[in-house]
């Protein structure tokens, strides 16, 4: 077995990082189902199946100093750039600690400004031109920080989406724009959304390279969006990856997703990174039984913890409804 | 104090606050070589360089959302909408991103952005460069939309809009840009956003408007006093979120309201103002409260006949003053 | 040992209830926190509900198959110790009672009028001064002069030429029972007053006020007319389409009586009194919560046929609300059918500016002395309210006696019905 990511340059301490980021986004999400079942949050929209591209991205841009645009299911990129298990269940919960919006908006919409998690919303890709002004800023203030914005295939669809790198590529701004390809906008399956082959070759429209790789090798995520950082910052201008995986989880707790077959799903699993990263960390000898047993009872204490601060933590005063439409 | 006009005021703000702060920039179609296709950023390219004067692609969304992104990160972005007319494609990004972002994020983010556009008609625009788009974002929290009826608050203003820490639209009557000269001093200065202004006292009747409006009423006025018809103005500027205790004062000192707007009249910032009048003013009232606008068809049409017809003018305020005058 | 309660979750953003499908633990089984113990079936999705709590099921309290609504108890668990952490934290409410405004003593807004108070006063000649608001401040609301024009308790009248003095003399008597009458009672409906019953309530004021009212009641026997009816109605029914009333009868006799009486057929006018030429019979037809007041035109014209057709069509009319303009003007007289309603003797309130309204109470059968001796009669009550500014007991009584003797003639050899 070769030992694909000293070939890339990382560590082991990083590569088990990266497993340790994708088990606590899993185990999170999960725990925010089991909360959504027992009545206790009204919303869950999941990251499961995407955990891999989420994280080994993250862990190849500079967590210290480059911007990110999220989408709804990033739950692993902004556990990457900082935010803590017991944010996310803040916001799970609504309540007003919860430092993407203090309870105003649905879980999956972050933002954290410490953490240069621009704030995002519903309506989709939307937040595709906002990476392209930071990314501007960064070009004009001559920074050397890119932006990193992600979406579903579905959304790719969208003019926004078309607008930004189409402005992106004309001024060769610093930005890399990931999809994360998990076949499915709600329903419809990916070739129903989109006529070209891929999403990448949309790339070629805007004059930058568009790659496609495995969504749910994270390694191959992480080479992909390391090299498109090193464009970005060397003035190369913008990449369009598009991260292939697969949605394991309905669209969110409001679906029920009977418009595939579970064989499908179950065949997918089969791919679940959790599963085969952690196969490839035990092949190069980085994890055992032991060091996973160790993982785990963290990570299910970190998610205990959180779920028990949030639930009985704060909501926001009523009237509290009323600040912030403009500056105070 | 420099005579200038309209859109000189305009360029003047915009190169005294790009040379104040770095931060600001401008962005949009052809507001870079070109300097604009009505000449608002005429000489700005060369004094400033190509990314402090961005030519973008003709694309709204992007214009609205890579200024939203800049603001975000600290920037001040003035974005230019070419017209009025064509703000739409960037409707979301100005509605469901620029209004709510600080909103949304319980005050962690915010847009110091502001988006300029040439409104109005009377200019032979026909149906897409002749339309006041104000009302679609005048029920908007967060948005604060300013529209400037002389070279004086349109400079004052637009320096103001810049340093705002909030998303503001200013909407500049095209027709103005060269019509309208007046006194604007040499120094730096700036007024109040959400601040509507007096522009003539009067003790007959009250006219309440804004944009090119105010001066059709101003003119209307003048001839009025001729006639012994004493009319009093308030021009808004800021017509959303409104000046209501400005409104309320206006409409209680003569107790006969016009309201005149160019806009089509139903759903137009005018009623919403009316509907203030009504709720805070029912026993200083002397008359209906009068609504002077354009008629509910979709825009205003390309023949000089059609257009006049549609158009305000200061007969039609004439007329309307001194039909409450004599109620 | 504490029991906690699982509630049914709402599972989706418009979701309201959910079935229980089926219960994956019984009773006295251990089960863990987050443990699944049913699966629920909602609108929007299938879903496996876990456990609240770690503990011991003590009772299913829905059964499988059956839908409850969110928030429902479907299950109760034994807890060990205090493992009732999640408790929802619930912020607590303040529910503040707003202070009703029971201040009467502040007047602020009494000389407040609005638009709409003062051309009510001034279409009514009322004296807004004298007139108790009810509204904040003591403002006088619309209401309160809408409900002093409709129970008629104003300080002022009709009469525009009643010196103001007289309004001043008033004042505290009329204004207070308008107030007393106007508070609801717990458990009092408030009905508002409509168009239709506006309309009522003005005319009858007007009439009550204006007109002074005296009456009149004859006796009738129609024993012979009864059994004319009798023997022909069915007949008439089936040939017609339409019933063939008594009330066409008495209509028929009364139209006859102001051809020779016209004195009756007439209106004040205030510096004299117009005779009119046409008798048209105002009919009272009550629908539902409504009194409608059509007119049978040329009256005197008609066969009792043609009357009876009228009658019937008219009652259609008014029960369909389909009454014209047209329908309702022009009457000058009013025959009212209060026998319909069992009434044996009623003084009814005049149709403004008739002169007189004749009600046809119920034909009751009677023992009645003829020839000496009891016969058992069909009686009726014929009552007539009159103006007395225009006719006097003289006239009157004669008109009645010419109706009386009109309808006690009727038999089968002196009708014709065609």
């Amino acid at each position: 077995m070769k030992n694909r990511h000293e070939m890339l340059g990382m560590t082991d301490e990083q590569v088990l990082s990266i497993y340790e980021m994708m088990l606590l986004a899993r185990r999170l999400d999960e725990r925010m189902w089991l909360l959504n079942r027992s009545g206790k949050i009204p919303f869950v929209i999941s990251c499961q199946g995407q955990e891999a591209a989420q994280v080994g991205a993250s862990f190849a841009l500079n967590r210290e100093i480059d911007y990110i645009a999220p989408y709804y299911r990033d739950l692993g990129v902004v556990l990457s750039f900082g935010m803590t298990a017991k944010e996310l269940m803040l916001s799970a919960f609504a309540k007003a600690e919860d430092p993407n919006s203090g309870g105003r908006q649905m879980p999956g919409h972050f933002g954290q400004k410490k953490n240069r998690i621009l704030t995002g919303s519903s309506p989709v890709t939307t937040q595709v031109p906002h990476a392209v002004g930071v990314a501007l800023a960064s070009k004009m203030e001559n920074k050397n920080f890119v932006s990193f914005v992600t979406l579903g295939e579905g959304s790719s669809n969208q003019g926004d989406f078309h607008e930004g790198l189409n402005f992106a590529g004309v001024h060769k701004l610093p930005v890399i724009t990931m999809v994360e390809n998990n076949k499915y906008a709600i329903s419809v399956p990916m070739e129903k959304q989109i006529a070209s082959e891929n999403v990448s070759i949309r790339a070629s429209s805007y004059g930058m390279p568009g790659v496609t790789v495995d969504g749910n090798d994270p390694l191959a995520v992480y080479e992909a969006v390391k090299q498109a950082r090193n464009r970005a910052v060397n003035g190369e201008g913008p990449t369009l990856i598009e991260a292939v995986s697969y949605r394991l989880t309905a669209h969110s707790s409001d679906d029920d997703d009977k418009y595939r077959e579970k064989d499908e799903v179950n065949e997918a699993k089969k791919q679940d990174a959790i599963v085969t990263f952690a196969d490839y960390l035990r092949d190069v000898n980085v994890l055992n039984e032991e060091i996973i047993e160790s993982i785990n009872q963290k990570i299910m204490e970190i998610v205990n913890e959180a779920t028990d601060y949030a639930e009985s933590a704060a909501y926001a005063d009523p009237e509290h409804a009323l600040r912030y439409v403009y500056e105070e | 104090m420099a005579i200038m006009t309209y859109i000189q005021a305009i360029t003047s703000a915009l190169r005294e606050e790009m040379l104040r702060d770095e931060k600001v920039f401008v962005l949009g179609e052809d507001v870079g070589k070109k300097g604009g296709v009505f000449r608002a950023t005429d000489g700005l390219y060369d004094e400033f360089g190509e990314y402090r004067v961005l030519d973008t692609p003709l694309s709204e969304s992007a214009i609205a959302g890579v200024g939203i992104g800049a603001a975000m990160y600290g920037m001040r972005p003035v974005a230019e909408m070419q017209f009025a007319d064509f703000i739409l494609p960037a409707v979301n990004q100005i509605i469901s991103e620029a209004a709510k972002i600080r909103y949304r994020s319980n005050n962690d983010w915010n847009v110091p952005m502001t988006i300029r556009a040439p409104y109005g008609g009377g200019v032979h625009g026909a149906l897409y460069h002749s339309q006041s788009v104000e009302a679609i974002f005048a029920n908007q929290p967060g948005l604060k939309i300013v529209m400037p009826s002389t070279p004086y608050d349109a400079k004052g203003l637009l320096k103001s809009a810049i340093r705002d820490n909030d998303p503001v639209l200013f909407f500049e009557h095209k027709r103005a840009y060269r019509l309208l000269k007046g006194e604007v001093p040499e120094e730096d200065y700036t007024l109040p956003i959400g601040k509507a202004e007096v522009k003539r006292e009067g003790a007959d009747i009250t006219v309440i408007t804004y944009g090119l409006c105010v001066h059709f009423a101003l003119q209307a006025a003048e001839k009025l006093e001729k006639e012994g018809i004493s009319t009093h103005i308030l021009d808004l500027r800021t017509v959303y979120p409104l000046d209501k205790d400005s409104i309320i004062e206006a409409a209680k000192k003569t107790g006969k309201v016009l309201l005149i707007t160019e806009d089509n009249k139903e759903g137009s910032i005018i009623g919403e103002v009316a509907a203030i009048i009504a709720e805070n003013c029912l026993f200083d009232l002397d008359a209906p409260i009068k609504r002077l606008a354009g008629p509910d068809v979709p825009a205003m049409p390309y023949a000089p006949t059609m257009e006049k017809f549609f158009m305000i003018n200061p007969e039609k305020c004439e007329k309307a003053m001194r039909d409450l005058a004599e109620f | 040992m504490t029991t906690e309660k699982i509630t049914m979750p709402q599972l989706g953003e418009s979701v309201t209830e959910g079935t229980i499908s089926t219960w994956l633990v019984s009773v006295g089984d251990k089960v863990n926190k987050y443990d699944p113990i049913a699966e629920v079936l909602t609108d929007k999705v299938n879903a496996e509900v876990p456990s609240s709590f770690t503990g011991k099921i003590v009772e299913l309290t829905v059964e499988e198959g059956k839908t409850v609504a969110v928030g429902d108890v479907i299950c109760i668990i034994e807890v060990e110790g205090n493992d009732s952490v999640t408790t929802e934290h619930e912020n607590k409410e303040n529910v503040v009672l707003e202070k009703q405004n029971t201040d009467h003593t502040d007047h602020s807004m009494k000389k407040r009028y609005s638009p709409a108070v003062l051309r009510l006063a001034q279409e009514n000649d009322i004296d807004l001064t004298s007139v108790m608001g009810t509204g904040r401040g003591g403002r006088i609301t619309r209401k309160d002069i809408e409900k002093l024009l409709e129970t008629g308790i104003t300080n002022s009248t009709n009469n525009p030429s009643q010196p103001r003095e007289s309004h001043e003399s008033n004042k505290g008597k009329s204004t207070a029972p308008a107030e007393s009458v106007s508070a609801a009672l717990d458990g009092d409906i408030e009905i508002p007053v409509t168009g239709v019953r506006r309309a009522i309530s003005e005319k009858m004021v007007r009439s009550k006020q204006e007109i002074p009212h005296a009456w009149m009641t004859v006796e009738v026997d129609v024993t012979d007319l009864v059994s004319f009816r009798d023997s022909k109605k069915d007949e008439f029914k089936r040939k017609e389409g339409f019933n063939l009333t008594y009330f066409a009868f008495f209509v028929k006799a009364v139209a006859t009586a102001l051809k020779k009486y016209p004195q009756l057929n007439s209106t004040w006018a205030g510096d004299k009194i117009i005779q009119r030429k046409d008798v048209h019979l105002s009919i009272a037809v009550a629908a539902n919560d409504s009194l409608f007041v059509p007119v049978i035109k040329h009256a005197d014209e008609k066969s009792i046929k043609g009357i009876a057709r009228d009658i019937h069509e008219l009652a259609m009319k008014a029960r369909e609300k389909r009454l014209t303009q047209e329908d309702i003007q022009g009457g000058t007289f009013t025959v009212n059918n209060t026998g319909s309603f069992g009434s044996i003797q009623s003084m009814g309130i005049i149709n403004h500016p008739q002169a007189a309204i004749l009600q046809v109470e119920s034909i009751v059968k009677r023992p009645v002395i003829i020839n000496n001796m009891f016969a058992a009669r069909d009686m009726v009550n014929l009552c007539l309210s009159l103006d007395h500014r225009i006719l006097d007991g003289l006239i009157c009584g004669q008109f009645l006696r010419e109706i009386k003797q009109t309808l006690e003639k009727m038999n089968e050899d002196t009708i014709s019905i065609y």
